[in-house]
Order: structure tokens, then sequence, then C-alpha cells
């Protein structure tokens, strides 16, 4: 067990450096600085400027010194809000985001699992082509056109919920985003619940338990349900990629303070210290995450921790 | 014994044609047109494409025309403003029409880039195997860990908002499944005797790649395509959502729903069109997808 998660430790910190170098010479292999603007500075402004942010040092120096600035969890000064640094600004809104993403995730998770699990009881009935058409349209409509739609019928029409703001997280203007975010990811968990349970059903085990007179909610839940999880837990990294991108258009759409925002108003702004931050906090975030659901899958599949 | 299946057997034993068997793809073929779900998704998808590219040319008005008599008005026949036009005055249906031909473009173009360095790089890895394959995998895995949306975004935003940037750059990442897929068939396959015949007759192991294991792969290949298009349109449609993908006056079907996201409440028809183009489309190339994955592979039924 020990040795697992070493191995694995050691795997995902070449990722993380990956991510790190990659970002960073990206940026710096960009055309245009930060600092071209429309009027240009004067050339002594701008040598300071350079001085000021390391800029005029080797390429080489500025990467090792980034380096080690980003291993010690400092991520720099944002370019456009001035007197910010990148940390302070992910310490603003990363706590918004989170809240809305953690529980889109457990919607997705539980919802999804039900839904799947309920398809997989009734194969080939119509309530399982029902749930799986369902799931198919949540993969296929993008969630920034759910999010209009919903407003549009919820905030606008009814004017049950608030079309948008955050309010402190208050959870009238929770709802709305959540679902919308959980929506593909509940879809994507009930097509992948789906298949595993209908395969966990047809086998031996599963059949001895029925045949000593179980009843099936008793089948379901002590013999069926933990291996039927194991995909949807290995599905949960990919799950948090797609929750943490969704989170940013959301984010956008129902202009919520979190950390998609700042994002995407740096990118559009070309913030791009706050960018780069934003996409290594981000990659650590999900590279971590990766990381804990392998333990946790090694910890649940006895295969795994047998290897 | 039935007379129909005398007959077959009749025919087989008098003629060459029936005996000839059926290839994996008329096989293939067949399933999927019984698929009604795929064969309808096919057929949408078909007209989708030929209007999209062809209606524009139709149309009485250009893309990018601005009709000031006629700003933000209702879809109507009688003007031949068929969708209504926009908050400018720019016709609707012609715009919808040509935001797909981007977005389908996108879609087309950037998965044969990553179809292209996917079987290449999985085929290789797969054949080759030993520490090459470790070492080509190994790439592979530290590159899908990655935040690839993130990237993309970094990208856009260094590089400037660029049609041909968005291809290579969803191509480039986009390969990472496929190559794993590749490598997997190729794994099985390269243990085949139509492959040990080629190595014994002295066939160079590029020529053993590119002749006897990629032709073998297509089956596989060829679903992953039919799902990897719907991503990259969606992975497009959401950068121009965020309005990082392409710049106006052009458009695609992210841009338009963004916009259309925008005017809804005065405005509904700008956010229902491109939104339901967009999403009928993804929805049709799911369902092909999935139909081609059930008739390729039978034993997942």
């Amino acid at each position: 067990m020990l040795s697992f998660a070493f191995k694995r430790l050691l795997a995902a910190i070449p990722t993380l450096l990956v991510l790190i170098t990659l970002a960073f010479f990206m940026m710096r292999l960009a055309p245009g600085g930060p600092f071209d603007l429309e009027k240009p500075v004067p050339p002594e402004v701008r040598a300071n400027l350079d001085a000021a942010y390391g800029l005029d040092k080797p390429l080489i120096v500025q990467y090792a010194s980034y380096l080690g600035d980003v291993l010690q969890g400092d991520l720099g000064p944002s370019f456009q809000y001035v007197d910010y640094t990148v940390n302070e600004l992910i310490a603003q809104g990363f706590p918004v985001s989170l809240k809305l993403g953690f529980s889109a995730m457990i919607v997705a998770v539980f919802f999804g699992s039900i839904f799947g699990m309920i398809a997989a009881m009734r194969q080939n009935s119509a309530t399982d082509y029902g749930v799986m058409t369902v799931a198919m349209t949540g993969i296929s409509i993008p969630n920034f056109v759910v999010a209009p739609l919903l407003i549009l019928v919820f905030a606008v029409a009814f004017g049950w919920l608030p079309a948008g703001g955050w309010n402190g997280g208050a959870w009238q203007n929770m709802v709305l985003p959540v679902i919308a975010l959980a929506l593909p990811q509940v879809a994507y968990v009930a097509r992948i619940m789906r298949g595993s349970m209908i395969e966990i059903l047809r086998s031996n085990y599963l059949r001895t338990a029925r045949a000593k007179g179980l009843p099936m909610r008793q089948v379901i839940l002590r013999h069926a349900l933990k291996p039927a999880f194991l995909p949807v837990l290995s599905y949960l990294g990919p799950a948090t990629a797609g929750i943490i991108t969704g989170s940013v258009v959301m984010e956008q759409i129902f202009s919520i303070p979190g950390l998609g925002r700042f994002f995407v108003q740096g990118a559009l702004n070309r913030d791009y210290t706050l960018v780069l931050g934003v996409v290594i906090f981000y990659g650590a975030l999900i590279i971590a995450f990766n990381f804990l659901v392998d333990l946790l899958y090694s910890v649940l599949d006895p295969k795994v921790r047998a290897q | 014994m039935s007379t129909s299946a005398a007959n077959v057997l009749q025919d087989a034993v008098d003629g060459d044609e029936i005996v000839q068997g059926r290839s994996l793809w008329v096989d293939a073929w067949r399933r999927l047109r019984r698929n009604r779900a795929a064969v309808t998704s096919l057929v949408i998808l078909t007209v989708m494409l030929l209007i999209c590219f062809a209606g524009p040319l139709l149309a009485p008005y250009s893309f990018d025309a601005v009709d000031w008599d006629k700003v933000a008005t209702a879809p109507s026949l009688s003007d031949g403003h068929f969708f209504g036009t926009d908050s400018v005055g720019r016709d609707l249906f012609v715009r919808t029409l040509v935001g797909g031909q981007i977005s389908l473009l996108v879609g087309i173009v950037a998965t044969a880039v990553s179809l292209l360095i996917g079987t290449a790089w999985g085929a290789t890895a797969g054949y080759l195997g030993g520490r090459v394959d470790a070492v080509m995998m190994r790439v592979v895995d530290i590159l899908y860990a990655l935040p690839f949306m993130f990237l993309v975004i970094l990208l856009m935003v260094l590089f400037g908002r660029n049609i041909v940037l968005i291809f290579v750059a969803i191509g480039a990442i986009t390969w990472l499944d496929m190559a794993r897929i590749v490598r997997g068939q190729t794994l099985s396959l390269k243990g085949r005797e139509f492959v040990e015949a080629a190595q014994a007759m002295g066939v160079s192991t590029r020529n053993i790649i590119a002749r006897h294991v990629v032709p073998n792969l297509l089956g596989v290949v060829v679903v992953y395509v039919t799902l990897t298009i719907p991503r990259v349109i969606l992975v497009e449609s959401f950068l121009s959502f965020l309005g990082l993908g392409v710049q106006e006056p052009s458009t695609s079907w992210g841009a338009l729903v963004n916009e259309g996201a925008r005017e809804m409440e005065s405005s509904w028809w700008t956010l229902a069109f491109p939104a339901s183009f967009l999403a009928l489309t993804l929805f049709c190339f799911n369902f092909v997808g999935d139909g081609l994955r059930d008739a390729l592979d039978p034993k997942d039924r």
C-alpha cells in the first residue's frame, strides 16, 4: 500500500513539472508582452518595469526563479489587478468555486449512480431507454446552452430563483448553477454505473446471493453496489476536470465571483501571471485529486491492492 | 429445413458469390442500418453539412451585412430573414449556417490532426513494444494528466485568437485517447499470423505498421473518430462562448450561443436557433458513434 502510494506520487511529480515548464515557456514564446499597450511607454519606464518584474534577465534564470517561487507556493503578482498577488486572487475566488464544484460533484455522483442503477436493474425496459436517452441529451447539450435556458424558465418566466449573483453562497443562488454544472456529469456517471451494474448483475457470485434467498434490496446494497461503483470512482478524476472547466463558464453566466471568473477576465485582459497561476493551481489540484482517487481505488479494489 | 435456407445452400454449392463471405465492413453496415437512431442521425448530419456549406451561397443575405431597418426582428418568412436578425441587424439564418461551417470544420480538421498523430504514435508504441513503448506511453500519461482546456485557453491568450491555432491546439490534445486505444489494439494484432508472415518475408517495420497493422485498426478508429468530432466541436464552442475562440465578424455556434444568451429575454430566436443546431449536431454525432460501436464490436452488446 505504501509503496503503491509512493509510486503514484513519483508519477505525479513529473506531470506537475511538465505542466509548469510548458506553461512558462509558452508564455515567454508568445509575441507581445503584458506592457505592450496601445500607447507605448517611454523606454526608461519600460526598463524599470522589466527590471521590477525580472523580465530583463536571461530566460533560463527567469525560469529557475519562477520554478523556485512556484514550488514554494508563490505565484507572483498579478499584472492587471495592481497590488494583488495571484495567491490573494486565488484565495479570494477559490472558496466560491470549491463550494460550487463540490456541490455539483455530490449531485452528479448521487443522482448519476441512482439513475444508472435503476436503468441497469430494468435493462432494455422503457425506463432503461428513457434514462439513457436523457443521459445522451445531458452529454450532447452543452451546459452553456442549458444554463441560459434554466435562467429563462426558473428566473425570468417563473421568478422562483435569482438569475445570477452569489450572495455569499445562499442556496437559492446555488441551485441553477449547480444543476447546469452537474448535468453532463450526472449523464456520464449514469452511463458508467449502468454498464458496470449490468456486468455485476450477471456475475456468478451475485446469482449465488440471489439463489440463497436474499431479498433483492440486500443483494444490491451488500453485494453489487461496491464493485459496481469502482468504475465510477475512477471516473471521478475526469469528472473533476470537467466540473472545474464547466465552472469557468457557469461563473461567467451566473456572475459568480469565483476563480473561473477571474481566470476568464485575466485571459481576456492578457493578465499573464494570473492565467499562468490559475492553470498551474488547477493543474496541481487535478493531479492531486487523481492521486487521491488512485489511492482510494487501491483501498477498495483488492485486485489493484495485490499488485 | 426451410426453402430459403435450402436455396442459400444450393447457391453456395453452385456459384461462388455467396461463398465469398462478408467482410467486417459489410457486416457492420448491415447492423448499423438496423439501428434506427444511428441511421436517422446520419441522415440529419448529411443534411446539416449540405445546408451549412451550400445554404449561405443561396441565401439573399451575407453573414456580415447589416440590415439597418431590421435590427433584432423576429423570424419571418416574408422578408427572407427566416431565423430573424441579431442585435445589429445581421441575418441570423446565414450566420447560423456560417457558424456551423466553422464549428464543423474545426470538428473535422482537429479530429483529423488527432487521428494522424494518435494512430502513428499508438501503432508505433504498440508494435515496437519494450522500452520505446514504455517511454512513449509515459509521455501520453503525463500529457493526459494536464488540465488541457486551461492550456488551450492559455495558448489562445498568448498567441492570439487564431482559427488555425484552435485547429492545431485541440487536435494536438485529443490525440492522447486515440494513441491509447490504437496502442491497445496494436498489441493484440502484433502476434497475429499475417504480421508474422510479413515479418518472415522481410517486410520493413515501417511497412508492416503502415500496411498491415494500421488498416486493421480502422474499426476502432472510426468509432473513436465519430465520438471525437462532437467533443472537439464542444471545445471550440466553449472557447468561442467565452470570447476566446473565433473573432468577429466570423462566427461559430459557440459564439452565436453566447450572443443569444445575452439577448434571450428580448429576442429568444438569437439563442434558440444556434443552440438547437449545435445540440442537434452533437446529439447526432454521439448517436452515430454509439451505433458504429455496436455495429463494429458486436461482443459489446
